[in-house]
């Protein structure tokens, strides 16, 4: 869809903007971040993905990034993990720029990521998914003992309660699938950890499981994550930081104990208001 | 499927037990049977040595040593042909054209040697480097021109078969004088060619079961989107995989000319090709990718064999033969599919 630019709102760096407090503070505590997204945009054919992209995370940072369905989220994912490249803008990773050309190379490069569909291959076991693309090998051949056993003690570290890593992951629930696939990138050197709606579907027990790994993750302190999110209450509890794509744009940037459930709610409805009196004018 | 496959016993045993299995004598009879369940070539195997027991008590010509070559000889190409279909299966695709890279591959070294010159190693080098050829522009017509494996090798198949036809005007010709030489371990020794099929399964098995190429195509077929997010290069493996297949299609296409001693524009074609394809499908590949073996495609092809010259031996019109292949095609299809639900009702939360 195209998305109209919301009255006075400009890009984060820019004159301050009317909702929110993404002025000249939040581009000053930019630098120095380990990740830095400056003016990034992705057009698909008539469909403006992206308008100005500007956003940054810290060392060891939980950042949140929420918005609505069609806000653009997904695509800046895809950006940030090198699966599609974007089409003006630059991505910095400790202040120096990047051009990620594919997803092989951005994890090179320490950015991984978790995808909504979990990139897992159901037909393969527990412990050849968690290796995929970073298997052991003794010479040409896989070196299976080796794989099972250091899966086996990731997993028993994370604590999901998993009698066999020989099985195929197509047995798993939900929540046992996403731990597998976030225990996958944490394992793999990465800088940046990108978890694309890693609650979603899930029910509350398994959402506990996956919190717990991320406030582990937290803890550790040398990782920097993003969190795409849809539940506001979620990701307050579990973020520093949070951020909100609307249209293509951060239009809010706080800290996360700055800000409430309430407020976000506030600033989506006032967003459909919007779209509302936009509808009404042009009918 | 192929993890399944490769298990050692004492991991086969580390997987959840299945409710129910009992100790005691019924209780090992429910193990064998979930075993049967768990590695698909066990199925078949127990079918191919039914088949063997059957026509050897029917008609004892069956174990006879010409018997067992003549067997051999319709067992190799199939399980050569199969060992590609299996990883283009495998990774989600088909190729209808490997029967007419068969029957070009012995023609082009043919005239390689007799209108060019080319020594005579260096022709079935160049022969066989055809196949690869083929099998990259299957590759390219499907991965970047988006064209379906299915109708993309039809395509491709035909247009081998006119050139094949058309360079030869459909006479059948001699193999090269100075070719003779090196046929005899190509195809011309009685047990050439099956020593090449058991060779290649065993190599192509580790290679499915055991390396990243083999996990990768797995990959590929089971879950294309989320092989390529977690950074495999699918177009890599696709490439790579009917390059495989060609190859293997013009080295069975001069083994099969040297066995005969007489290159032929009649021979390969599609009737090889489906029953590599039946092969693979009854040792227990799933045409909708993910899984597969080459030891079943293997035994799938001692299957059809078998049945074909037990038939044979035993006096049996070979009319009716087609109707036995198709159902036990229907069969092991029926057989996968009950049997991958069987496995995925056994979540183990």
């Amino acid at each position: 869809m195209t998305a109209p630019e919301p009255d006075g709102q400009s890009p984060v760096g820019g004159p301050a903007a009317g909702q929110s407090p993404v002025g000249s503070a939040a581009a000053a505590a930019a630098e120095g971040s380990l990740l830095q997204v400056e003016h990034v945009a992705k057009r698909f054919g008539a469909v403006t993905a992206l308008v100005d992209i500007n956003l940054h995370v810290h060392r060891g940072e939980v950042l949140g990034l929420l918005g609505d369905n069609g806000a653009g989220k997904s695509t800046l994912l895809k950006i940030l993990c090198g699966f599609q490249p974007p089409d003006t803008g630059r991505i910095l990773l400790d202040g120096q720029e990047v051009h990620l050309k594919s997803v092989d190379h951005a994890r090179s490069l320490g950015i991984d990521v978790v995808y909504q569909d979990l990139a897992l291959i159901d037909e393969l076991t527990v412990y050849h998914n968690m290796f995929l693309r970073r298997e052991k090998v003794i010479g040409p051949l896989l070196n299976n003992r080796a794989m099972r056993k250091i899966a086996r003690e990731r997993l028993d570290a994370i604590g999901i309660g998993l009698k066999s890593v020989d099985v195929p992951v197509a047995r798993l629930s939900g929540g046992q699938r996403q731990a597998i696939a976030v225990a996958r990138a944490v394992y793999s050197d990465a800088k940046v950890l990108l978890l694309d709606e890693p609650l979603a579907a899930m029910g509350a027990k398994e959402a506990a499981l996956i919190l717990d790994l991320i406030r582990d993750l937290k803890q550790k302190g040398d990782l920097s994550i993003i969190i795409v999110a849809h539940n506001y209450g979620q990701a307050i509890e579990i973020c520093d930081r949070i951020n909100l794509l609307q249209h293509g744009e951060i239009t809010f940037n706080k800290l996360a104990k700055d800000t409430s459930v309430q407020e976000l709610n506030d600033i989506v409805i006032e967003e459909y208001r919007r779209a509302l009196l936009e509808r009404q004018k042009s009918a | 499927m192929s993890e399944t496959a490769e298990r050692a016993p004492d991991e086969v045993a580390a997987l959840p037990p299945t409710p129910g299995l009992g100790g005691g004598p019924w209780g090992a009879v429910k193990r064998v049977g979930a075993v049967l369940a768990q590695q698909r070539e066990a199925t078949v195997f127990v079918v191919a040595v039914l088949l063997v027991i059957y026509f050897w008590r029917t008609a004892p010509a069956f174990l006879t040593k010409d018997n067992i070559v003549n067997i051999s000889q319709i067992t190799a190409p199939v399980a050569i042909i199969a060992i590609g279909e299996v990883f283009l299966l495998v990774c989600g695709e088909i190729d209808l054209s490997v029967g007419f890279i068969f029957a070009f591959s012995p023609f082009l070294m043919h005239y390689l040697i007799d209108y060019y010159g080319v020594p005579a190693v260096l022709a079935v080098l160049l022969s066989l480097l055809m196949g690869v050829t083929a099998g990259f522009v299957n590759g390219f017509i499907t991965v970047a021109l988006r064209v379906p494996s299915f109708i993309a090798t039809l395509g491709t198949g035909f247009i081998l078969f006119g050139i094949m036809l058309t360079t030869s005007n459909a006479y059948p010709a001699n193999i090269p004088a100075k070719a003779q030489g090196i046929g005899h371990w190509i195809g011309t020794y009685a047990w050439a060619e099956i020593t090449w099929a058991i060779v290649l399964v065993a190599i192509f098995q580790i290679v499915l079961s055991r390396t990243r190429w083999g996990l990768h195509t797995v990959a590929v077929g089971g879950n294309i989107l989320g092989a390529a997010e977690a950074g495999v290069n699918v177009a890599k493996i696709k490439y790579g995989n009917f390059m495989l297949t060609g190859f293997m299609g013009a080295l069975v296409g001069l083994q099969e000319a040297f066995r005969t001693n007489s290159i032929d524009p009649s021979s390969g074609g599609y009737t090889p090709m489906f029953y590599a394809i039946a092969g693979a499908v009854i040792g227990g590949t799933a045409l909708a990718g993910g899984s597969g073996t080459v030891i079943g495609a293997f035994l799938g092809a001692f299957v059809l064999s078998a049945l074909q010259d037990g038939f044979n031996l035993i006096g049996i019109s070979a009319n009716p033969l087609p109707i036995i292949f198709g159902a036990a095609i229907l069969v092991a299809m029926i057989a996968n599919v009950q049997l991958s639900r069987l496995r995925r009702a056994g979540r183990t939360t």
